[in-house]
């Protein structure tokens, strides 16, 4: 790892003030830290938002959640008020990484780095969420931006999700073997006058919605409704985990048992 | 330069070190506590867990900085009284560990297990939650039923501790 500063912050405008050009927030560092011992980052301030307060912690209100931004995933997983409400987004807190990863990986930090992996972009996708931060309200649509891209500012810090628990809701997701990361993951939201799908894992673009399968599933929220929709090779990922045609097919795989799943 | 405080097995500990420093950095080097171990470097083999707080991490993807303020407990917190902790016991009764590297890290995560699940945790549960847990000697086997073992220990002995 190369030198870097370490700061703990004590409130949003503490931190805000010590990001600088080159600094970097630090959530949980369960990517962060990885990717700066392999020095493929190398950011000059480490600003720590764990100990400010009111950035973790989950809030279930009838149909209504908010989800802290450094909330752990071992939290999100084990939230019993969250599960009834959507379980598949516990359930998909409890596939993150591994248990030790989980006590300290967080959904904001997830969400702010939009790995084209990560498990959370889909889900605020599908459940059509709000993303907090300490400036404005984003709505995930206009978020995700692209592969390790989001619409949020220079020094802008993520502060919670929010969204409306959907009637039914499902995830499934097919783990590299290795790594554990999503080589597809699909999560879909019934959300009663619509149907709303989240990719991850699979696009090129990163984190995306299918129209064609969210039309589909709106007038028949079943697995066979999507036998018709087709996954473009051309927008997939290709490494030596997988090819596009491989992934594309992986992506209509999910999205069925994902439906299948769903209540 | 970072000040970290902390909390190690029990004992208050202060140090100034570079910010940079992991927290298996600060305990392996600056508190010579060896037993918590560096097998992947890359977050994924758990031969660095400690309970950071009450709960199983990854000391080499956590800053000391970090955990300034917080109570570590490493592999060297468990034993007391020249008594090896339950799941101590158990690893050795069962045959937990052959090259003995990743053992630290698996009775560590062992623990945290029987924290989350119970005394009564079944097969399947430890082998699920030993994902962050990689030994390349034993196929596991023995480790899974010495975690199963230990974890009744634990129990009976928190059930003793009560009464």
């Amino acid at each position: 790892m190369y030198e870097t500063n370490y700061h703990r912050a004590d409130s949003l405008a503490d931190a805000a003030s010590k990001i600088g050009e080159e600094g970097k927030y630090l959530s949980g560092g369960q990517t962060l830290l990885p990717t700066m011992k392999q020095r493929l980052a190398a950011p000059s301030d480490l600003i720590d938002l764990s100990k400010i307060n009111g950035l973790s912690g989950i809030e279930v209100n009838g149909k209504s959640v908010k989800i802290g931004a450094m909330t752990t995933h071992a939290e999100v997983a084990n939230h019993s008020g969250l599960r009834d409400a959507c379980h598949a987004i516990s359930e998909m807190g409890g596939w993150i990484g591994d248990p030790h990863v989980r006590h300290r990986g967080t959904i904001g930090g997830s969400i702010a780095n939009n790995d084209p992996a990560a498990d959370y972009p889909s889900a605020m996708l599908a459940l059509n969420a709000t993303i907090h931060t300490d400036q404005r309200e984003i709505a995930a649509d206009d978020f995700f931006t692209g592969m390790f891209d989001t619409a949020l500012k220079e020094g802008e810090i993520v502060t919670a999700v929010s969204f409306t628990a959907p009637e039914k809701c499902g995830y499934e997701k097919f783990r590299n073997p290795a790594s554990r990361y999503a080589m597809a993951g699909v999560f879909v939201a019934h959300h009663g006058d619509a149907v709303r799908v989240g990719v991850t894992g699979a696009s090129s673009g990163g984190v995306y919605r299918p129209a064609d399968m969210e039309e589909a599933l709106s007038d028949n929220f079943s697995a066979d409704a999507l036998d018709g929709c087709s996954v473009d090779e051309g927008d997939m990922l290709s490494d030596i985990h997988g090819s596009a045609e491989y992934r594309a097919h992986l992506v209509k795989v999910m999205a069925k048992r994902a439906v299948a799943a769903a209540h | 330069m970072a000040k970290v405080e902390m909390n190690v097995n029990g004992k208050a500990v202060a140090a100034t070190v570079d910010d940079r420093t992991l927290l298996v950095e600060f305990l392996r080097e600056e508190r010579n506590l060896t037993g918590t171990h560096i097998g992947c470097d890359t977050s994924q083999c758990g031969a660095c867990v400690v309970h950071v707080d009450g709960k199983a991490v990854k000391s080499c993807t956590m800053l000391a900085a970090q955990a300034s303020g917080s109570d570590v407990t490493t592999i060297e917190g468990l034993a007391g009284g020249g008594e090896l902790h339950p799941m101590q016991e158990a690893f050795r009764q069962h045959h937990g560990l052959q090259c003995g590297f990743c053992t630290p890290g698996m009775i560590m995560a062992a623990i945290d297990i029987v924290n989350r699940h119970g005394p009564d945790v079944d097969e399947k549960t430890i082998r699920h939650d030993l994902e962050g847990n990689i030994c390349r000697c034993t196929g596991y086997h023995n480790i899974v039923k010495s975690i199963a073992a230990g974890a009744k220990e634990m129990g009976g002995s928190m059930k003793q501790a009560a009464e």
